[in-house]
């Protein structure tokens, strides 16, 4: 969807603060809610592509202002109201108001480990040959899915060369819908900056963005 | 005055909105673990984790052996993921790993435009300006801009490439390697590899400014 996490060119936003690698976390609450998004994303009650969604679904005011963090907490509670796990209301009383169905898989302590190890690979096995080859021209569609989309605005429409083949991944756009993982081919490609933003563009930057066979077109 | 009170009164809401954030986490835990859906005790593992052992110290290792051992270096060109996975670094949010290196006519820096993508097992969870508009917005468009903002300038013949993390696919960019740094150990030299250097905000630190850092 066209909403306010797809910032790639946007500006106004004022220079980019550096800060030190610790501390990790700024506030008391952040370690907790980024614990709590994995620990849920571990019961296998969504894909990690319906999390982004619950995420780039806030009204663009609520993202633009929020903290990283506070996005998170904001779609994991969607994700936990979407599925009846719990409601809002629950959270305002700070209490379970209703047995809830439990969920398929609850992350424990000496797990965690493996958890993390094991990760959520997302390449599969190729059922079909890939339609482009390194070297390939092709031009990035111009297309604008109202659902969950990895093709960022500003390079829909430009022409690009495929630099590398990585496989065959799950793709977003279906994974999120709950569709289905409906793996296909992931290029690596390469575009001129000028190509996306024009002449008055340094001459010298190129950019490398990963697409799915099916945000493709050949050029 | 009149900016000294908004002063006051900006921090005076920026509190209390953190404090009702602190409450809704809270909260939100609360019914969680009430209703069976988490373990606290994971909970706490998973903040440990990240706040202590996975972190770009792990990144800076990759460096400097890809430094040190021109085999590890062409391993780490090849597949990335199984070099990374032999220093022991895997998973979650570097299943699929590809490293990047700097030369004197091409530098790399790594973003996510769409969301907060970053290559956990090396570099650990990012930093806030990693995940917020200014960064997100003007890298793919004005890389040497944001470069500035760091405090670092290329020289003229450097292209720039910015790999924007639309997929699954993580990126580690690889820093040159600091003139002055012949013979030096692996541990000494990771000692140079800063967490920007690895995204590709940065540099490595010269010799003189990793003794400056340290004292």
């Amino acid at each position: 969807m066209n909403g306010a996490q797809d910032l790639g060119g946007m500006m106004g936003f004022g220079p980019v603060v550096p800060e030190p690698v610790k501390p990790l976390f700024h506030a008391a609450w952040e370690p907790r809610a980024f614990a709590l998004t994995l620990a849920m994303g571990a019961t296998g009650e969504w894909t990690i592509d319906m999390a982004r969604f619950a995420r780039e679904s806030l009204p663009p005011p609520v993202y633009l202002t929020s903290s990283y963090y506070q996005i998170w907490l904001a779609g994991l509670e969607r994700l936990l109201a979407e599925r009846d796990l719990v409601s809002p209301d629950e959270i305002a009383a700070g209490k379970s108001l209703v047995d809830s169905r439990p969920v398929k898989r609850v992350l424990a302590a000496d797990a965690v480990a493996d958890t993390l190890a094991r990760g959520g690979p997302s390449e599969r096995e190729a059922v079909a040959p890939a339609r482009f080859n390194v070297g390939d021209r092709v031009r990035a569609k111009t297309m604008n899915p109202t659902g969950h989309t990895r093709i960022p605005r500003y390079c829909r429409g430009h022409v690009g060369t495929i630099e590398a083949v990585h496989g065959v991944h799950v793709f977003p756009d279906t994974n999120a819908a709950g569709t289905g993982e409906n793996p296909d081919w992931l290029y690596g490609v390469a575009f001129e900056g000028r190509e996306i933003w024009g002449e008055e563009a340094a001459a010298d930057v190129s950019l490398r963005i990963d697409l799915w066979e099916p945000y493709l077109d050949p050029a | 005055m009149a900016h000294e009170h908004t002063h006051d009164h900006g921090d005076h809401d920026h509190g209390s909105h953190l404090d009702e954030t602190d409450a809704r986490v809270r909260a939100l835990e609360s019914v969680l673990v009430e209703k069976g859906y988490v373990d606290p005790a994971a909970l706490d593992v998973l903040i440990e984790t990240y706040e202590t052992k996975v972190g770009p110290h792990n990144g800076a290792r990759v460096v400097a052996r890809a430094w040190s051992d021109p085999a590890y270096r062409d391993w780490l060109r090849e597949d990335a993921t199984a070099a990374i996975h032999s220093l022991g670094y895997i998973g979650r949010q570097g299943e699929h790993m590809v490293a990047v290196e700097n030369t004197p006519e091409q530098h790399n820096m790594v973003v996510c435009t769409l969301c907060s993508c970053y290559p956990w097992p090396v570099l650990g969870l990012p930093p806030v300006w990693y995940k917020s508009a200014p960064y997100r917005a003007k890298a793919v468009r004005d890389p040497r801009g944001v470069l500035a903002d760091f405090g670092v300038t290329l020289p003229d013949e450097t292209r720039i490439r910015v790999w924007d993390s639309t997929a699954e696919i993580r990126y580690l960019v690889v820093p040159m390697r600091p003139a002055g740094t012949e013979g030096w150990s692996e541990a000494a030299l990771a000692r140079l590899v800063t967490r920007d250097s690895m995204i590709g905000t940065g540099l490595a630190l010269s010799p003189a400014a990793e003794e400056r850092a340290a004292s």
